[in-house]
């Protein structure tokens, strides 16, 4: 990749690291890893990925990524959706997650975590930090999300559902 | 149509998806409510992706819209298990662990293919297939293993359901059986359910030969789009 084109890369995610998910605000669209990269060419591509087939966040995602390309003079790049690889929530950046559990919802597991059964377990409470908890249903308010409560603090709250 | 087995695939995920769509408001629980209309979702989003591929981008079936409602029922391909009445809870989840079981190595196998576009698509959906088959294999436990109600409408609902199982196990499908065979007594045992008595399969769907079911189906899906053609909002 030449330097122009990994400055326009950087430019782009830098961009796009300040647009926030429409459904859960507080992490953004590089931050939970739809945004998966930036093609040199003529015109340059923006590549992201759905996260489940059917989220009807998906529309709202591909308009504001254009919009944000388009507020700082980049017409010209094309948003393309791609489905492979297919999204994994081991492409939640660190900070995203932190993110997601300040806001009251328990993180998907890391893929460590994952490779040892840990996303099996019970949900750690994202309000009082309980391992105590018991899930209500595996599907939630979102397609990526199961509903959990917790047995302690009697709170519920969503799980990132781990794929 | 250039590609049969992605019509085939977008057909069951928008068809089923559609009945399951029908449980909006109406399920016995809201938690309930939710994980059927979010399979529903996923399967429509599944059938989007399968539909455009089984577009040709130039005739009348331009693109996934255009198949999804402006086809007529005998030019629908899905299999006749997705297209049956919800009946009541238990037989939509009898018709979606049957589904789901049988849905999850196709896509596997797809996903393993040679078309990279469906291999795309099949591996995408097949995580999110894994958590159908889970979420209706539980309930067929918690049915069957529950009180003799539920036991007896679970036992109905597989009854009703199995007719149309053979279907899914056509042509270069049949490799398939023992895997979903073993997989469906291995949840019925946990459950205490019976397998099904076998009965004469009905088949058809595959080539457009459809129950009496499907075209109520499709008036509701396809109203809109039809009266009001190339309506945008």
């Amino acid at each position: 990749m030449s330097a122009v084109a990994g400055d326009l890369s950087a430019r782009i995610f830098g961009l796009l690291a300040a647009v926030p998910d429409p459904e859960i605000p507080v992490i953004s669209l590089v931050e939970l890893g739809i945004v998966r990269e930036v093609r040199d060419g003529a015109p340059p591509v923006v590549v992201i990925t759905p996260t489940y087939t059917g989220c009807p966040a998906g529309v709202a995602i591909g308009a504001a990524v254009r919009a944000a390309l388009d507020a700082d003079g980049l017409r010209e790049v094309v948003v393309k959706t791609e489905l492979s690889p297919a999204w994994t929530t081991d492409w939640i950046s660190g900070a995203g997650r932190e993110k997601l559990r300040a806001y009251g919802i328990a993180p998907p597991e890391t893929a460590r975590e994952r490779l040892a059964g840990r996303d099996m377990a019970p949900a750690t409470c994202p309000q009082c930090g309980s391992a105590a908890t018991a899930e209500i249903s595996r599907f939630g308010s979102t397609p990526c999300k199961a509903l959990w409560r917790c047995l302690d603090c009697a709170e519920p709250f969503d799980r990132f559902k781990c794929i | 149509m250039q590609n049969d087995l992605a019509l085939c695939l977008g057909d069951d995920a928008l068809i089923l998806g559609h009945r399951l769509s029908e449980w909006c408001g109406h399920a016995p629980t809201l938690e309930v409510d939710l994980a059927l209309t979010n399979i529903g979702l996923d399967l429509l989003g599944q059938a989007q992706f399968f539909l455009a591929a089984a577009a040709d981008g130039a005739s009348e079936w331009r693109d996934a819209d255009a198949l999804a409602y402006r086809r007529t029922e005998d030019e629908f391909r899905n299999c006749l298990l997705a297209e049956q009445p919800n009946g009541d809870f238990a037989r939509t989840i009898a018709r979606q662990f049957l589904f789901s079981a049988w849905q999850e190595p196709v896509l596997r196998e797809l996903a393993g293919g040679a078309d990279q576009a469906l291999a795309a698509i099949a591996a995408k959906s097949g995580k999110e297939v894994a958590y159908h088959a889970s979420f209706a294999a539980g309930w067929v436990i918690r049915l069957g293993d529950g009180t003799a109600e539920s036991h007896r409408r679970m036992a109905e609902g597989l009854d009703w359901c199995w007719r149309f199982t053979d279907e899914l196990f056509e042509d270069e499908r049949a490799g398939l059986r023992a895997e979903w065979d073993a997989r469906v007594d291995g949840v019925l045992a946990q459950a205490g359910l019976a397998r099904p008595k076998p009965v004469r399969g009905i088949g058809g769907g595959r080539h457009g030969r459809h129950s009496e079911h499907l075209g109520h189906l499709l008036a509701e899906m396809q109203y809109l789009p039809r009266a009001y053609p190339d309506a945008v909002w």
